[in-house]
């Protein structure tokens, strides 16, 4: 079938004249959500920034799966029946759909944080095969090394989390970690949906100094009711991605979902431009942003140090 | 649609055919409204991956994901006829408690088996293109599981069964013990969809435990659509039109994420497949109407 079409464009190529080659990409997300949506974003404006514009030369299509894996699974058929170029899956779930669904087209998964344990890989330096793409781990270090330079009297920061998201029990690992290696204490709150967490974050006032929001799904759809929580306790509350200070939390630092996406996109150009995608490495997504909010400071009652200010690229008054 | 979107569709309709059926036995056969489903189908998708990541063989992986499947139905049906709690509730408690239980039982949100050897593995490369594999493979399953339960349901104890849940006073007055009826339809529809939560896991590479969300109003689907189209006339044509009904539930979804150009987003698909199940639902209706 595809060597038909191929020969098909080949004649065509030969009748018309010359035009620039159109290029398809497919991106799926396993749900709408303001973080993952930045991310599908970032992806086509990266695109359009290399020259790819929707309409033009490039012919992009999203679909989400809703909320549910067994739709990813129809929407990853979909794709691999439509031979796109490039298949971009958002999120664990559908990148492991995508990626059992088709072995030759070649795919950039992002927004994974594990994507080794996720077996989307086998390595990172050297992907192989079709699959390349992005991991989104939080610069978790750097995130307890904050919370402790605002809040030096802290000993223990709460998780607000949803316990069945992959990618947040990931860096759960990792926090556990690093927080040893600092001198605090864990304590976990789980949400398995929006509307409990502002509960969740309820059940953190008195156990915790401080709660840090990690790149979680649910938490990061319902932050107001947490950030709600923060407010009435005076309780500071850390984000881990920087798009959710503008909504209300204290200070992050990192990426935001819509720079994963553009240097997804990044990844994604290379390829059209004909890379190999199994030799591209997988990288996880750096910035250096550092954004503040007074309001939220005030509201929780936190005097931000003057370092932190002067270091800050963002500052939400 | 292209041809792998088709048969992709025909595969999950396959796969979720054993929710179809054991989602039946519950609601039709024991008139059981039983959501234990929402947390047996992860279950069995959690407990085979677990144990074939550990390298257990994946065939007993599925047995034993069905037996997590039958204990969890028989949990539900305990809270039922030995504490009296209202049969919905008590398949809420269950399927409630199965999210946390699944999260144990994995460990972690999503356990990966793209590389791992499961049921399927050795039927690939035998000349048939993976996307016929598939779906063949897991259709050969269920005919298998449908001539199973059917042949059950028409034996004895299945017809003890059907007349527990047709009219359990009369049941009781024959001498049937419609507890311990209960006790085994639970066990086995829930065992039904578990194996079908296994060969998801199996045939798409990962178990994750928010793949339970709306299980019961898919199987459910899946009945009513078979209902309308094939009529339950005879007990095997219900069966038959419970695979065929989750089939075509299936290649609804497909036909709305194929739609596109009139305006829809990829955010309708829900909304695009509820219209799409409610026309195959009516259409049938009207032209009896009309004749």
């Amino acid at each position: 079938m595809r060597a038909l079409i191929l020969a098909l464009a080949a004649s065509a190529a030969l009748i018309l004249p010359a035009k620039a080659a159109d290029v398809s990409v497919a991106v799926t997300a396993i749900v709408e959500h303001p973080a993952l949506d930045a991310v599908r974003d970032g992806v086509k404006d990266a695109l359009a920034a290399a020259g790819y514009k929707e309409g033009e030369n490039l012919k992009f299509t999203y679909q989400s799966a809703q909320g549910n894996p067994a739709t990813a699974a129809q929407i990853a058929r979909q794709f691999a029946g439509d031979g796109p170029d490039v298949i971009v899956p958002i999120s664990t779930p559908s990148a492991q759909a995508v990626v059992s669904a088709t072995h030759d087209i070649p795919v950039v998964f992002t927004a994974v944080s594990d994507p080794l344990g996720a077996q989307l890989i086998k390595n990172m330096d050297k992907p192989g095969g079709n699959v390349t793409g992005l991991s989104d781990m939080s610069p978790v270090a750097e995130h307890v090394a904050l919370i402790k330079e605002i809040l030096p009297s802290a000993k223990t920061i709460g998780f607000l989390y949803n316990s069945g998201e992959a990618n947040s029990v990931s860096l759960l690992a990792v926090l556990k970690v690093e927080a040893e290696k600092a001198g605090l204490k864990i304590v976990e709150s789980a949400a398995t949906k929006s509307a409990d967490v502002q509960g969740a974050a309820r059940a953190l006032v008195g156990r915790a100094d401080a709660i840090y929001v990690p790149t979680d799904n649910t938490i990061i759809s319902a932050l107001e009711g947490a950030v709600t929580v923060a407010g009435e306790a005076k309780l500071p509350l850390f984000t881990a991605d920087t798009d959710s200070v503008a909504r209300g939390s204290l200070a992050a630092l990192g990426f935001n979902y819509y720079d994963v996406g553009k240097q997804t996109g990044d990844v994604v150009v290379r390829v059209l431009k004909g890379e190999n995608v199994g030799d591209i490495p997988v990288k996880v997504a750096v910035g250096t942003d550092l954004v503040v909010n007074k309001q939220a400071a005030a509201a929780m009652g936190v005097a931000l140090p003057e370092a932190v200010l002067k270091r800050a690229t963002k500052i939400i008054e | 649609m292209s041809l792998i979107a088709f048969w992709g569709a025909v595969e999950l309709g396959l796969v979720y055919a054993f929710v179809a059926l054991g989602v039946y036995l519950a609601f039709r056969v024991l008139d059981f409204p039983d959501l234990t489903v929402d947390g047996s189908f992860p279950l069995g998708a959690a407990v085979t991956a677990v144990l074939i990541v550990a390298g257990v063989n994946p065939w007993l992986a599925a047995l034993v994901a069905m037996l997590a499947g039958a204990t969890a139905g028989v949990v539900t049906a305990m809270l039922n006829v030995r504490f009296r709690i209202l049969n919905l509730l008590a398949s809420i408690l269950t399927m409630i408690a199965l999210f946390s239980v699944n999260l144990r039982v994995m460990g972690k949100p999503n356990v990966a088996l793209i590389n791992a050897d499961t049921m399927i593995s050795p039927f690939f490369g035998l000349g048939l293109r993976d996307y016929l594999v598939r779906p063949l493979f897991v259709g050969v399953l269920a005919v298998i599981a449908l001539i199973l339960v059917w042949r059950f349901l028409e034996s004895d104890a299945g017809l003890a069964m059907r007349a527990t849940g047709a009219n359990a006073r009369m049941a009781r007055a024959q001498g049937v013990n419609t507890d311990r009826q209960i006790y085994l339809g639970m066990a086995l529809s829930n065992a039904l969809v578990a194996l079908g939560g296994a060969l998801f896991a199996q045939t798409n590479g990962f178990a994750d435990v928010t793949s339970g969300i709306g299980t019961i109003v898919v199987g459910l689907a899946a009945v009513i659509i078979g209902e309308t189209l094939f009529g339950a006339r005879t007990l095997l044509f219900a069966l038959i039109g419970c695979v065929i009904g989750s089939i075509l539930y299936r290649i609804a979804i497909q036909l709305a994420l194929s739609i596109d150009g009139i305006g829809l987003q990829a955010s309708d698909l829900n909304f695009v497949t509820a219209v799409l199940v409610t026309v195959a639902l009516v259409l049938p209706r009207l032209r009896k109407g009309r004749a």
